[in-house]
């Protein structure tokens, strides 16, 4: 019962939110342009909280998705120009997008294999690569952006009026929900989160395991980065700064445990609608985005309070 | 066999009286009407089997447990002691077998932890003023140490001292250490003693805990000895040596406790040969057969869980080979071990066994997935239904195998891990210490289910720091000392008394 409470208390704020905003803005909030555009903008900080929901639950931490997204996002632009010219063909674009993905990937294999080869901890490994991703990103075109005008079709088309990008968020959805819940990956990741040496003891490769939850991350931030260059059809270095803190707050008010072995998809994609959703409410309703820094804020130390409250008693009871 | 507290002869004044004290763990008596008489100026060895109650009785007297039933008496006055504060304010100080010690902090820096003397600005502390007083402190106790040093470059004989000066600057009148000498080397031991006879000739009394028995006959005036939570013995040394102390600790009657069995052992299914790890054991060779249950006795640190963990894959071994139903393994992992049909049941089921935030069935199915056909996918409808078969062939009490493993009690949590590997279905099994810290049912339920292992014809290796069990079980007992194996005796040839003996004494060379 109180289990239940606990899981439904993020769900809950979340449904009051969206019926208050319904509420106070029927004209501008209840459309489906608006909740579509919400869950366009969503679907880059949803994709990437699914590898992080991961990397959580197995007891670490990667503070590099933000500058990863950077890196990825200038990799794959730079290759679809040099590939096609100013004004990039399909094929060219296809190509910058596999290589931006295979970035991701690579920066999160480096990370993996960073923090299981020399035993460091997550938040070290990825505190210096979150600085080194960064500064490559700016290194690679002096601090400017590469414009890729023509490359629209993951961030900005609608085939059948559903936008691409929340096409690919939700299947990103449906594999990382399978994986932690059908696949041995999944369920040696809760193992190690929850008791590293006894997952070890049990005959867990615990190195082996993280490298992949790590690279999985990195190939979903990948992913992301080439949804949000084609949003702005251009490749930012500045883009995804403090995204992690946003991709962070959303998975802990999921219900997922810092200190690992806790931590779900579902809770994850309520956590990352509730902020957007909460930022889109702000904008609409004109409070201004430092007063929305410090609302988010407030909630995400609200929703581990009420949650580690409804445990204690649990555990008392 | 309870003999009374040993009568003063009038002279000398009594320090510590201990009386009736009785303490109860959920549903395990640790303690039961226990009473101890410490005289001023004496060395008292307490000494008694891993879990007779040493510890416990020791933590009441430092504040750290309340008794359920008895008093406590220091110099005259009786006292209850609601903190370790208190205990350390009235005068008794507890140097534990893992140090205390801040290690970047100077020696001096430790000893006036929390009451540093005050430098002339507020909020400062004069180092030139402690460094002097700490030198003061260790004169009068003719220490040889530097106050200025720091805690992590001394070795740890010299820690030993820091501790003793901490407890003397707390103005200790009772100082408790616990197996001081484990992790000493000879010199540092010898040491060791001349500073506590020092201490008490200075009229501090020592109550020391100890496995080592040359060394309690060398230095205590009077020696208790606990046993299964009850004192069985107190006397002046003079009355005592090795061998009657050794009765008095295991000398207890086995009963019907330990279930019987029918032993067909067969053809011999494990071979250990020549194993050296990098944790310090040495040489270990053994052989166990099929059906055979084979006890390993030891002192703490004597290098069993070594030999289990080297076996097992979870230690590196610098040399040694294990032959398996005559298949020689490769083993560098756990994963290796479980793959080549060994099982471990580790001793400390919290830290290395279970995931407590983990459902039930989750931890039973984790080293199996392989084996039950869950790579590459898992089927939780079937995981359930394997967890629900495997936990009641043992009966464990669970509200359901979905319910996490935090919420079943000490003895169901080590039954899942049990159940773990009773699904592997392992041909070697290895339980290290599978009775600790569980209740006595509980404890009979793993005997039967050990018996029942040996008698599908696995080969079992049980770890354990309880003669009467390994007496009760096992049908053949190999004993470590400071990692190497040093006796392998069959149990209806030996005695436990002839075991203890192994364990705890050096030969004298």
């Amino acid at each position: 019962m109180n289990k239940f409470v606990r899981q439904l208390l993020p769900f809950g704020t979340l449904l009051l939110l969206i019926a208050a905003l319904a509420a106070l803005e029927p004209d501008t909030f209840l459309t489906t342009d608006n909740i579509l555009n919400v869950l366009s903008r969503s679907s880059v900080n949803g994709i990437i909280a699914m590898g992080m929901t991961a990397v959580i639950i197995s007891g670490g931490i990667d503070l590099s998705v933000g500058s990863m997204m950077a890196l990825a996002g200038m990799v794959g632009a730079v290759v679809m120009l040099k590939t096609g010219g100013g004004a990039p063909t399909a094929g060219a674009m296809w190509i910058g997008t596999l290589v931006g993905i295979g970035t991701g990937l690579l920066c999160g294999l480096l990370n993996g294999g960073l923090i299981t080869a020399l035993s460091l901890p997550p938040f070290i490994v990825t505190l210096g690569t979150m600085s080194a991703f960064r500064g490559i990103s700016y290194v690679m075109n002096n601090g400017m952006m590469y414009d890729v005008p023509t490359y629209k079709f993951l961030g900005q088309s609608s085939p059948a009026g559903i936008p691409v990008s929340v096409l690919l968020f939700a299947l990103i959805v449906l594999v990382a929900f399978f994986v932690l819940r059908y696949t041995p990956l999944g369920r040696y990741t809760y193992a190690i989160g929850s008791n590293r040496q006894a997952a070890f003891h049990a005959g867990v490769n615990v190195n082996r395991n993280l490298l992949a939850v790590y690279a999985i991350t990195g190939l979903f931030v990948g992913i992301a980065a080439m949804i949000q260059t084609s949003r702005t059809v251009s490749a930012q270095p500045t883009a995804g700064i403090s995204l992690e803190l946003d991709i962070i707050a959303a998975v802990v008010i999921g219900g997922a445990s810092l200190s690992g072995g806790r931590g779900t998809v579902v809770g994850t994609i309520i956590g990352t609608l509730l902020i957007s959703f909460l930022r889109n409410g702000c904008t609409l309703l004109g409070i201004s985005t430092n007063i929305q820094l410090v609302v988010i804020g407030a909630i995400i130390i609200g929703a581990v309070a009420l949650d580690q409250m409804a445990r204690a008693k649990a555990e008392t009871t | 066999m309870t003999a009374a507290p040993h009568q003063t002869d009038g002279h000398t004044s009594v320090a510590l009286r201990m009386t009736g004290i009785s303490k109860r763990f959920g549903p395990v008596q640790a303690l039961r009407n226990v009473s101890l008489t410490v005289h001023t100026g004496t060395v008292h060895a307490l000494v008694g089997e891993n879990g007779a109650g040493k510890s416990t009785l020791m933590k009441i007297l430092a504040g750290v447990y309340q008794p359920d039933a008895g008093s406590v008496e220091v110099n005259g006055h009786e006292q209850s002691f609601a903190s370790p504060a208190q205990a350390l304010e009235t005068g008794i100080s507890m140097i534990y077998q893992e140090l205390d010690l801040a290690e970047h902090l100077t020696v001096a820096e430790n000893i006036f932890l929390g009451a540093e003397p005050k430098g002339p600005l507020p909020f400062t502390i004069s180092h030139k003023r402690m460094i002097a007083q700490a030198d003061e402190l260790a004169g009068r106790f003719q220490f040889d140490i530097d106050p200025a040093a720091k805690v992590e470059d001394l070795p740890t004989g010299d820690c030993q001292i820091v501790e003793i000066l901490k407890a003397l600057r707390h103005h200790a009148s009772i100082i408790v250490m616990d197996e001081p000498t484990s992790s000493l080397s000879e010199r540092e031991a010898k040491r060791l003693f001349e500073v506590i006879r020092r201490l008490r000739s200075q009229g501090l009394s020592i109550i020391y805990i100890s496995h080592r028995l040359e060394e309690i006959v060398d230095l205590a005036d009077e020696v208790s000895v606990l046993r299964d939570g009850e004192l069985v013995d107190c006397e002046p040394i003079a009355n005592l040596d090795i061998t009657k102390i050794v009765h008095h600790m295991v000398g207890r009657e086995l009963t019907d406790f330990f279930p019987g069995r029918a032993v067909t052992i067969g053809g011999t299914l494990v071979q250990v040969q020549d194993l050296s790890c990098a944790a310090g054991i040495r040489n270990v060779s053994f052989e166990i057969r099929r059906g055979e249950i084979v006890g390993m006795a030891g002192l703490v640190g004597a290098g069993r869980t070594e030999v289990a963990e080297a076996l097992f894959g979870v230690s590196k071994k610098t040399t040694g080979r294990v032959i398996l139903d005559g298949r020689e393994l490769k083993i560098d992992s756990p994963a290796d071990a479980i793959a080549s049909g060994i099982a471990l049941l580790t001793e400390d089921r919290k830290r290395t066994g279970l995931c407590l935030e983990l459902p039930c069935s989750w931890n039973i199915t984790l080293p199996n997935l392989d084996q039950i056909g869950f790579k590459p996918l898992i089927k939780p409808a079937r995981e359930s239904r394997i967890a629900q078969e495997v936990g009641s062939r043992i009966a464990v009490k669970w509200s359901s195998p979905q319910a996490l493993a935090t919420s079943l009690s000490g003895g169901n949590q080590q039954k899942l891990l049990i159940a773990r590997w009773l699904l592997a279905d392992s041909k070697f099994m290895i339980f290290d210490e599978p009775t600790r810290g569980i209740d006595v049912g509980a404890k009979t339920e793993v005997y039967t289910l050990l018996n029942k292992l040996a008698e599908e014809g696995k080969a079992i290796l049980f770890i354990s720091s309880e003669l009467p069990e390994l007496f009760g079980i096992a049908d053949r007992i190999l004993v470590m000392r400071r990692g190497k194996l040093v006796g392998n005796l069959v149990k209806k040839d030996t005695t436990p008394e002839q075991v203890m003996h192994l364990a705890a004494v050096e030969e004298r060379t």
